[in-house]
């Protein structure tokens, strides 16, 4: 018998809000975990996720795997450390929108820009939720929050577009009430030779609730024929949704781009290992500087 | 007293002044000299003033003097700004094309003009022309040549006979005489920090480029191979500390290069390796500050920084090597003892140590790779296990059956977050049980150095490659010399025991508040003066003379 859901639970005390969004998130990777296992494509001690600071961030808690509860918006940069010091990792970054699209927006972008084998997982509940409700980068124009009260003044920044252009070779987005078609696309991304990227469209019950707003736009690209190896295409169907409020009619959800090219560790390695060799002889250098 | 010969050698950026130095400190090495070569050079690529001043002598020395035995001038500039350091018998080696001087004017840029050669191969003719005033066989400038030249390697031995022949009217005006040594590796600080971490074994470098840092990324980066070490350039030094974090916690020895600016940048991750307990060595390059300061030159401003940096209490190691040769054995014990521990080790360096190039013997077969401790399996995996001694066995992911989670919230033994008061408390005694365990390790360690004559009634204390001029001028006082390598802990049972029964004790270091002076008096000693130099320029010898006279110390 394989493995369950449960057996990825730990005895930590969940302390999300009851229809928090996250919930979908949590439930998705273990699903995906566990199939991935099952079907003996990972192993389940090669997993690792690296967390940001946020509601989203508590994850690394709950499930029970290899974990690197990082700081605030320095999930991304100690993934690509691991995944330097042991290519074999499965290394999944979970993230918040104010965590990696903020803070430390850098690093999301050049981890793109490197095309780091590994997973990004934005728990993209527009909204600085742990810190009581701010606007976050992908908040909504004139969006209320305890630091503006009349509203956010910034246009939202386009997550989706922004990774396209930025490099990433797997951008995908999900909602977190779609439990398989995310759970489907984690298995993609971890699957995925390169740097993956899902935005999850997660609801944050108590200081952006969304479920209304998302229900009815969200559809599956998927089925509509989207052409997934064509940039453009992908760049087209990326702006259907701006991360605007009410106007927009429709939101794109699952793969936008996919494409193969040869990864940050592989180039930078170069077949080498970090985790072995031998300490080398310094005499010839030595020599050198005579 | 030791014979002993300065050269200075100055000429615009872009001129290969820097390089040039090294020829004549490798020269001069060849003749069993002992050799350190400063160099002061401008934050810019091209024009403005560049020298280097080689001092070699029969006996080992560490810092420059202000007096220059022959200066070698590129530029009118050079002539200008440095008369001053001339002495009666010096002699001037003037590029006569665009230079004009008294003393042995050649027109060294038309040696390289006239083979169609960039002009930077003037400095061979000038090499060449300079081995011939010190009296010395031309195979020597030969050798020099092709230890250090990739390019053109004949076409450059022939412009150094032919400087070597034009200076014949001059041959032997400073006669010098081998001495009785084995040539040395002639290194600088970044290359012998390189060098110590690789021999722990060090795998990752992490580092964006930031003087006086940046020589040791080139250095790495240019050795990978040969060094077994891989080199990474990030983003910022944010990304250069959080991927060596991750890096450290997926079990890869890994180091990092910065200097203030950058550290500044890594703060908050420090703080993470910490509470965490993640082992990552972090090497600060100091400049003047504050801000971007005087990004080339030299100071000792970071002696609290690293101390006190990051939110929160937790156990840290800060060293501070002096000379290439500590800077070795030291980068070694940093990263030996951040894997023990599980801390963050700074290892502090001021910019002439960097910067500057040094004699210096290096065993590497004292250095060792030392074990951290290791989970060995058995029940089940605590990352945060809690011990006697502070410190939980390691274990990486990839481990079968074993699930490691780091977490940079307080955390229960597994690392899974919490707020419990009780848990609150047991972790930081658990870090405070590490600070000892450190502790004792380090009482069995060197963790002081000190020279000259310790039975005197004045101490010298002094950190740093400012012990250079300090050791020079002790000796010649028949002052005793402590030179601390660790600053935190601080070793004050060492302390304690070479400050007994001293009458005068004298801190001196390149700063404007005297922060060691500061920081051995906030652990309950007597510093009676302290001596500082802030000009962004390293002690010379001269120098520190004058200013013991001064103060009548
Ligand atoms: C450097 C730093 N700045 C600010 C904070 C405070 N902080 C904690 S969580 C958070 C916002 C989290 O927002 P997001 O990343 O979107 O995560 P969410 O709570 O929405 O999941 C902030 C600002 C911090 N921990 N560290
Ligand atoms: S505040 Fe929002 S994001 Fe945080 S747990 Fe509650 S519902 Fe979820
Ligand atoms: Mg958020």
């Amino acid at each position: 018998m394989g493995l369950r859901l449960e057996d990825f639970s730990t005895y930590a005390r969940n302390t999300w809000c009851p229809g928090c969004g996250n919930f979908g998130i949590e439930r998705a990777a273990k699903l995906a975990f566990a199939e991935l296992v099952n079907e003996g494509k990972i192993r389940r001690e090669n997993i690792v996720m690296v967390t940001g600071i946020g509601c989203h961030g508590k994850i690394a808690d709950y499930i029970n795997v290899n974990s690197f509860y990082s700081l605030h918006g320095r999930a991304i940069a100690p993934a690509v450390g691991i995944k330097l010091a042991n290519p074999m990792l499965e290394v999944l970054a979970f993230v918040g929108d104010g965590d990696a699209l903020g803070e430390g927006l850098e690093h999301t972008v050049f981890a793109a820009k490197r095309n780091v084998d590994m997973t990004v997982i934005v728990h993209d509940n527009r909204v600085y939720a742990l810190t009581t409700g701010q606007f976050t980068p992908t908040s909504p124009k004139g969006f209320r929050g305890g630091s503006t009260p009349r509203g956010a003044p910034e246009e939202p920044l386009n997550p989706i577009e922004l990774m396209l252009v930025s490099g990433a070779t797997l951008v995908a987005r999900a909602y977190s009430v779609n439990l398989n078609h995310t759970k489907e696309l984690v298995k993609q991304a971890v699957l995925h030779k390169g740097f993956a990227f899902i935005d999850v469209l997660q609801p944050c019950y108590t200081f952006f609730d969304t479920y209304k707003y998302y229900g009815p736009r969200v559809y599956d690209l998927q089925k509509e024929g989207h052409n997934y190896a064509d940039l453009d295409a992908a760049l087209a169907k990326a702006r259907e949704w701006n991360y605007g409020g009410e106007e927009a009619k429709r939101i794109p959800i699952g793969v936008f781009f996919k494409t193969d090219k040869p990864t940050y560790e592989d180039i930078v390695l170069a077949g080498r290992s970090l985790r072995e060799g031998v300490v080398p002889s310094i005499s010839r250098v030595l020599q050198r500087s005579m | 007293m030791a014979q002993e010969y300065s050269v200075l050698i100055g000429g615009q950026a872009g001129d290969g002044i820097r390089l040039a130095g090294s020829s004549v400190a490798r020269l001069f090495n060849r003749l069993g000299y002992w050799v350190f070569a400063y160099n002061d050079y401008q934050s810019l690529i091209r024009g403005g003033h560049n020298f280097t001043v080689v001092r070699a002598s029969g006996k080992r020395v560490q810092a420059h003097r202000n007096t220059v035995d022959i200066m070698v001038a590129f530029n009118q500039e050079t002539v200008e700004k440095h008369g001053w350091r001339l002495k009666e018998d010096s002699l001037v080696i003037f590029d006569s094309d665009n230079v004009k001087a008294e003393g042995l004017g050649l027109p060294l840029s038309e040696t390289a003009r006239k083979r169609n050669l960039p002009l930077i191969v003037r400095n061979t003719a000038a090499l060449g022309a300079l081995a011939s005033t010190l009296g010395l066989e031309f195979h020597l400038v030969e050798e020099v040549v092709r230890s250090t030249v990739r390019r053109s390697v004949e076409e450059n031995i022939a412009v150094a006979k032919e400087g070597y022949d034009m200076a014949k009217g001059y041959r032997g005006f400073t006669q010098v005489h081998a001495v009785n040594n084995p040539p040395r590796p002639i290194l600088s600080g970044n290359e012998a920090i390189g060098l110590g971490a690789v021999k722990a074994g060090l795998k990752l470098y992490v580092a964006y480029p930031m003087t006086p840092s940046t020589p040791l990324l080139h250095y790495l980066a240019g050795n990978a191979d040969e060094l077994g070490v891989t080199v990474v350039q990030p983003e910022n030094e944010i990304a250069v500390i959080g991927m060596a974090e991750g890096a450290a916690y997926a079990g890869v020895r890994t180091m990092v290069g910065t200097s203030g600016g950058g550290f500044c940048l890594m703060v908050e991750h420090l703080s993470l390796a910490g509470q965490a307990e993640i082992p990552v060595v972090i090497m600060l390059g100091e400049r003047p500050g504050p801000a971007i300061g005087l990004p080339t030159y030299h100071a000792q401003g970071e002696l609290f920084f690293p101390i006190f940096a990051g939110h929160g209490e937790f156990p840290r190691i800060v060293v501070s090597p002096g000379d290439p040769e500590e800077a070795f054995y030291l980068s070694a014990e940093a990263l030996n003892l951040a894997w023990r521990f599980q801390v963050p080790v700074i290892l502090v360096a001021d910019y002439s140590l960097l910067e500057s190039s040094f004699s210096s013997f290096l065993d590497e077969d004292k250095v060792l790779v030392e074990n951290p401790k290791l989970w060995t399996g058995g029940g089940e995996y605590k990352r945060y296990l809690l011990t006697g001694d502070g410190v939980s066995p390691l274990a990486f992911p990839g481990t079968v059956g074993v699930t490691v989670k780091a977490n940079s919230y307080e955390h229960d033994e597994y690392g899974i977050t919490t707020e419990d008061p009780v848990l609150t408390m047991r972790n930081a005694e658990k870090r405070l049980a590490k600070s000892r365990t450190i502790e004792d390790e380090l009482r069995k360690r060197e963790t002081v150095k000190t020279y000259g004559n310790m039975q005197a009634d004045t101490v010298l204390v002094t950190w740093g490659s400012t012990k250079g001029a300090v050791v020079e001028v002790a000796e010649e006082h028949d002052f005793g010399v402590l030179q601390p390598l660790y600053l935190n802990p601080l070793p004050v049972w060492e302390i304690e025991k070479h400050f007994s029964g001293k009458k005068n004790i004298v801190c001196v270091e390149a700063n404007s508040t005297g922060q060691l002076a500061r920081w051995i008096r906030f652990h309950g000693f007597r510093v009676d003066r302290t001596i500082l130099k802030y000009d962004g320029r390293a002690l010379t010898v001269d120098e520190l003379e004058e200013k013991i006279r001064e103060a009548g110390v």
